[in-house]
């Protein structure tokens, strides 16, 4: 038995987008205990509730995170029209919904190249983020902007996509699922990824369960989490049931993302074959009185967002909890006995979103 | 131009960036924007980059990492500071964690503006960041004078 000696991981890592800090307990090769320090990121955003009134808020809503930015600005907007009673009309819940799902499809792409990096599959890194571009495409032509869209409002969305542009979008979209097929054939067979993936980093389903993990990390260990199930905007309408994966390693939660981005493009079909016609928004009366909290499923898991009016342009307080945080004590547990040429995979299986957690 | 701008290294560093900016940095790597074309190469080592791309503001925790960062990468060399919150502290200048731009604690070269930037933006930042490389890179090689040893 050799001692034990501390390694640093990050907050600059090659393998990391973003700063997080873990210090890794090493026994020989073995992790025997990794201790995160997280703040990097924290700006303190929440606070500017105070200083920004609640129809611009949603602008720094969107800026919590680059990545699943719509659905945090869709998230606020939720909370503050069930605190105004506003009746958002269906055409732009289910807007929202598309919206949505082009940004699920493209953080998950952008977390499966950033994985194959992981693994030195450079080639399916570029592959994955070629396929991404198409998404990005989409988003920017309907909103704007490439990755902060700012379509969200209270009452509605900002602007509308014609059906035209809505019917080029689904014919364009079986000539991308082709290409998402062939990709998932990759990520799913290849024995590379397998020997990597297969046994490595594993949370049983109780583990997973009573330590609160969300979203892919929680479906890949069998717990059949989805807030999409809930309803909000307009998939109470949709036909979906979430994916799952049963064996809680790196394989699964990678076959979960992957096979997610396949059931996006089916949603979307769906959304636009049932949008109805009429309008985008209503105009919001008065300002939020009452207290809300308001739930999305995000690419990474739930998202909570929380928030307290009392009757002025200024909200009193604002409360965001993202999935990255509750995921962090399952990615603690999955690194203890891991191997240290493993931690890199281990950690972005988790596919930490920083920005969204430290806010 | 000299060999030093035909492959520079770049070190990318995520102060406090909402991630969009970080994203589209690592945009510019992928097929469609390819900056790899250029000689750019994204590393992870400090000591191997010659540009360092700083996405996002300052904060009370990163300072001493960007510092650190900063210091660690030899002469010459060029900072970039990728959309407004790396310019100005942005949207979130007023936040109490946040301490500005990150030309408040390192000189910064170029600024790329945006929000996000966009990887054509990134791409014409980190180009002419390379022409400043050359001119430091020029001044360096001016003949200094050696002291001649000895106590003096």
């Amino acid at each position: 038995m050799s001692r034990r000696i501390i390694v640093p991981f990050g907050p600059q890592h090659p393998v990391l987008p973003e700063p997080i800090h873990l210090d890794l307990v090493l026994q020989d090769e073995r992790v025997v205990e990794a201790i995160p320090s997280i703040g990097y990121v924290h700006r303190g955003l929440e606070t500017l509730v105070a200083k920004r009134e609640f129809p611009e808020y949603v602008y720094i809503a969107e800026r919590t995170c680059g990545i699943c930015s719509f659905i945090h600005g869709m998230t606020y907007c939720q909370a503050v029209e069930q605190v105004m009673n506003l009746e958002v009309p269906d055409r732009a819940l289910f807007l929202r919904t598309i919206w949505s799902e082009y940004s699920r499809m493209h953080s998950h792409l952008l977390w499966l190249g950033l994985f194959a990096d992981a693994l030195g599959f450079e080639n399916l890194f570029m592959a994955s983020w070629k396929l991404r571009e198409f998404v990005l495409d989409v988003l920017e032509e309907t909103t704007g902007g490439r990755v902060i869209q700012g379509s969200c409002k209270v009452g509605g969305v900002r602007r509308d996509i014609p059906g035209e542009t809505l019917d080029r979008m689904v014919s364009d979209l079986s000539c991308f699922e082709r290409d998402l097929k062939e990709l998932a054939h990759v990520f799913l067979r290849d024995e590379s990824i397998i020997a990597r993936t297969r046994g490595v980093g594993v949370l049983s389903r109780d583990d997973a369960y009573y330590m609160g993990a969300m979203g892919p990390t929680a479906r890949g260990s069998g717990v059949a989490i989805d807030l999409r199930e809930t309803g909000y905007a307009a998939y109470g309408k949709m036909n979906f049931r979430p994916v799952v994966e049963m064996d809680g390693d790196c394989y699964s939660r990678c076959a979960v993302r992957m096979k997610e981005v396949i059931a996006s493009v089916d949603l979307i079909r769906q959304a636009a074959g049932k949008i109805p016609e009429g309008e985008i928004e209503v105009k919001p009366k008065g300002n939020p009185d009452g207290e809300c909290f308001s739930r999305a499923e995000q690419p990474r898991g739930e998202l909570v967002h929380y928030i307290k009016g009392d009757g002025s342009r200024h909200l009193v307080r604002s409360r965001i909890r993202t999935p990255t945080l509750t995921n962090l004590p399952p990615l603690v547990k999955m690194l203890g006995g891991c191997e240290l040429a493993d931690v890199p995979v281990i950690v972005l299986s988790i596919d930490p979103c920083i920005g969204c957690m430290e806010r | 131009m000299s060999t030093l701008s035909k492959s520079p290294w770049i070190l990318h560093y995520d102060a406090s960036s909402c991630n969009g900016c970080d994203i589209e940095v690592l945009a510019c790597l992928s097929p469609l924007y390819d900056v790899e074309r250029f000689g750019i190469i994204n590393t992870g080592n400090p000591k191997h980059a010659d540009v360092l791309v700083i996405t996002g503001g300052v904060n009370e925790q990163n300072r001493e990492v960007i510092k650190n960062l900063y210091h660690q990468m030899p002469d010459p060399k060029v900072v970039v500071a990728v959309g407004i919150c790396a310019s100005s502290g942005g949207v979130f200048r007023e936040c109490y964690n946040i301490v500005g731009g990150i030309d408040c604690l390192i000189p910064v070269d170029v600024y790329v503006p945006g929000c996000a930037a966009r990887p054509e933006s990134i791409i014409d930042g980190i180009v002419k960041a390379l022409s400043i490389l050359e001119e430091k890179k020029e001044k360096m090689a001016l003949p200094v004078r050696v002291a001649s040893g000895g106590e003096q």
